[in-house]
């Protein structure tokens, strides 16, 4: 693949989260009282669609952006850690832990506290559970380790949250818990975009950081340390970089599905298959089909609004086994 | 470039495999690397590639090479392990490409002087016709030559490989001796692991015989394929005939 092509690749999935981050700010229940009462002479009617533009929508739209593009750039780095086509951000365990810690703070009643105190729980749960993963696998940990490692995490953290679930006191609390479980933008304000964001962007940055040293594991572990890469490094920048990210996008929105799992493999064969030239790519497809998904879910004009969390599941996971079929197809 | 390997000595799952070899080459100059299984051969070329701990000195041109920086070291030295293969159908010029990824600036898009060398490594490799192919779909002669051609892109003064010649048949076999004989002769250093000893003898300038974590014997093929060694290190009985590119060496019964 040329580098012209390359970059075509990356300004057209630029390009459609662009038009989907724009629909998601102005498309929704009264889009059009929206876009008329910002266009009003009256002065308190323009002020109030101002307000439901920065404090509604924008919110919502600036997460989707970036929890989608957290999500597909850190399944691409996974991928690629662990050269296995289905690892996806959740594997490392810091999405169940940070839906652990949000989860005890709605138990603990502490949710009505303040709108941050959610996104803190779950910050907090996605650092415990890395530090535990780093516990249990040891300093150089094999990649069979840190699996294995990072699903005994996950049983465990969702082991305690159904317990949460079981032993909560009020029908309320329940109830608030398992919708925020299911994942959803709605309600989501600035304070809490501008709280997860540098997490997000830090796990980023590290994640990033190991494009070429994904390359370099295409070859196994021995050609990678041949080549000049510290394998502790790499594997610590994408671990702790995907748990940071990860556990702030969940902390935030509730645990989302799929997307980080489908959304490489769609964008790998476009890049001729190469683990760093799949990150940015990833990262803009991933932002682009969760706008899509959430402007999806506000079609329905009556009713309540099924949770983007279900939604990306139920179209990712029969979209996965097309793949699956497909890739079966194709293989001799 | 000069090589120097002195008093090795190492360790693998608590069984030691290495008991002190020690040993000096000079480039450019094709090293044959023989010895029966078990014998410490893999270990040593791992160890020289700083891939492995280990106890002793191994030294390139008088530096440490654990002293050596990573990428500085990677630029010196290539390896190719036994039967490596790519997780990802890439195409075999993407593969070839990973070998200049030690001379890549950060955040610099690869140089033509990279590109220069990838062009070169496929040439000298033959792989340049199938340069598009998805590297997972080439038969098993044509992928070991597109897994070399990434070892010979990095353009190391010293080129360890083990076993590259492997479950290949007769004709990519001598492919890929060829392959390391032409990059020997533009003046760098190969150490390979063989076990085919006729083949070895042939394409080689020297042999180190390693038995048991030891050197049993080290210098020109035919000094060191003999029948006392081929009796007392591999315990077979061996017909040995011919010189220089017609050497070969044909085990006929066990020792008992």
């Amino acid at each position: 693949m040329r580098n012209r092509d390359y970059l075509l690749i990356n300004l057209g999935l630029a390009l459609l989260a662009a038009v989907f981050f724009i629909a998601s700010i102005y498309v929704g229940r009264g889009g059009e009282l929206l876009v008329r009462k910002l266009h009003a002479i009256d002065e308190t009617d323009r002020s109030l669609a101002w307000l439901i533009l920065k404090e509604v929508r924008l919110p919502r739209a600036l997460l989707g952006l970036l929890v989608g593009a957290t999500l597909g750039l850190t399944g691409a780095a996974l991928q690629g850690l662990l050269r296995n086509p289905l690892a996806e951000p959740g594997l490392i365990g810091a999405s169940s832990g940070a839906a652990l810690g949000a989860v005890l703070v709605f138990y603990f009643g502490l949710a009505a506290g303040s709108a941050m105190f959610v996104p803190l729980g779950g910050v907090a749960g996605a650092l415990i559970s890395l530090g535990i993963l780093y516990m249990l696998s040891g300093r150089n940990p094999s990649i069979v380790t840190l699996i294995l490692a990072g699903v005994a995490i996950s049983a465990f953290t969702s082991a305690l949250t159904s317990l949460a679930l079981s032993l909560a006191a009020s029908p309320y609390a329940v109830y608030e818990i398992i919708f925020w479980l299911l994942g959803s933008f709605t309600d989501r304000s600035m304070d809490q975009v501008r709280f997860a964001t540098p997490f997000m962007v830090l796990g980023a940055l590290l994640v990033a950081s190991t494009a070429r040293g994904l390359d370099a594991l295409t070859l196994g572990e021995d050609t990678a340390a041949s080549l000049g890469f510290k394998q502790e490094s790499i594997k610590a920048r994408a671990v702790i970089g995907t748990g940071l990210a990860v556990g702030a996008a969940v902390s935030v929105t509730g645990v989302i599905g799929f997307v980080g799992l489908v959304v490489p493999h769609l964008v790998r064969p476009l890049v001729g298959h190469q683990p760093a030239k799949l990150l940015l790519p990833s990262a803009l497809g991933g932002a682009a089909m969760l706008l899509a998904a959430d402007l999806l879910v506000r079609l329905p004009m009556n009713g309540p609004e099924p949770k983007l969390g279900v939604v990306t599941s139920l179209i990712g996971a029969p979209f996965f086994l097309w793949l699956i079929l497909r890739t079966r197809r194709e293989a001799p | 470039m000069e090589l120097r390997v002195e008093n090795l000595r190492a360790s693998l799952g608590g069984a030691r495999v290495l008991r002190g070899p020690s040993f000096d080459a000079r480039g450019p100059s094709f090293i044959g690397l023989v010895g029966p299984n078990g014998a410490g051969k893999t270990t040593l070329i791992r160890a020289v590639a700083n891939l492995i701990p280990f106890e002793g000195d191994i030294s390139l041109d008088g530096m440490d090479i654990g002293a050596i920086e990573p990428r500085a070291r990677a630029r010196k030295i290539a390896y190719l392990a036994q039967g490596a293969e790519s997780h990802w159908p890439l195409s075999v010029e993407r593969v070839v490409a990973l070998g200049r990824l030690p001379h890549l600036e950060p955040f610099r898009a690869p140089a033509p002087s990279d590109e220069v060398a990838i062009e070169r490594a496929m040439e000298l490799a033959d792989v340049t016709r199938f340069r598009d192919r998805d590297v997972l779909t080439l038969s098993g002669g044509e992928r070991a030559r597109a897994l070399l051609a990434r070892a010979l892109a990095v353009e190391a003064e010293l080129l360890l490989v083990d076993e590259p010649v492997a479950s290949l048949d007769p004709y990519h076999q001598l492919g890929v001796m060829e392959v390391l004989r032409a990059y020997v002769d533009q003046g760098r250093m190969v150490i390979a692991v063989l076990h085919d000893l006729s083949l070895a003898a042939r394409y080689c300038d020297r042999l180190i015989l390693l038995d048991e974590g030891r050197i049993r014997a080290d210098g020109a093929p035919a000094e060191v394929l003999t029948a006392e060694t081929l009796r007392s290190v591999y315990r077979v009985e061996a017909l040995i005939s011919g010189e220089g590119r017609s050497f070969h060496v044909l085990p006929v019964k066990r020792v008992e």
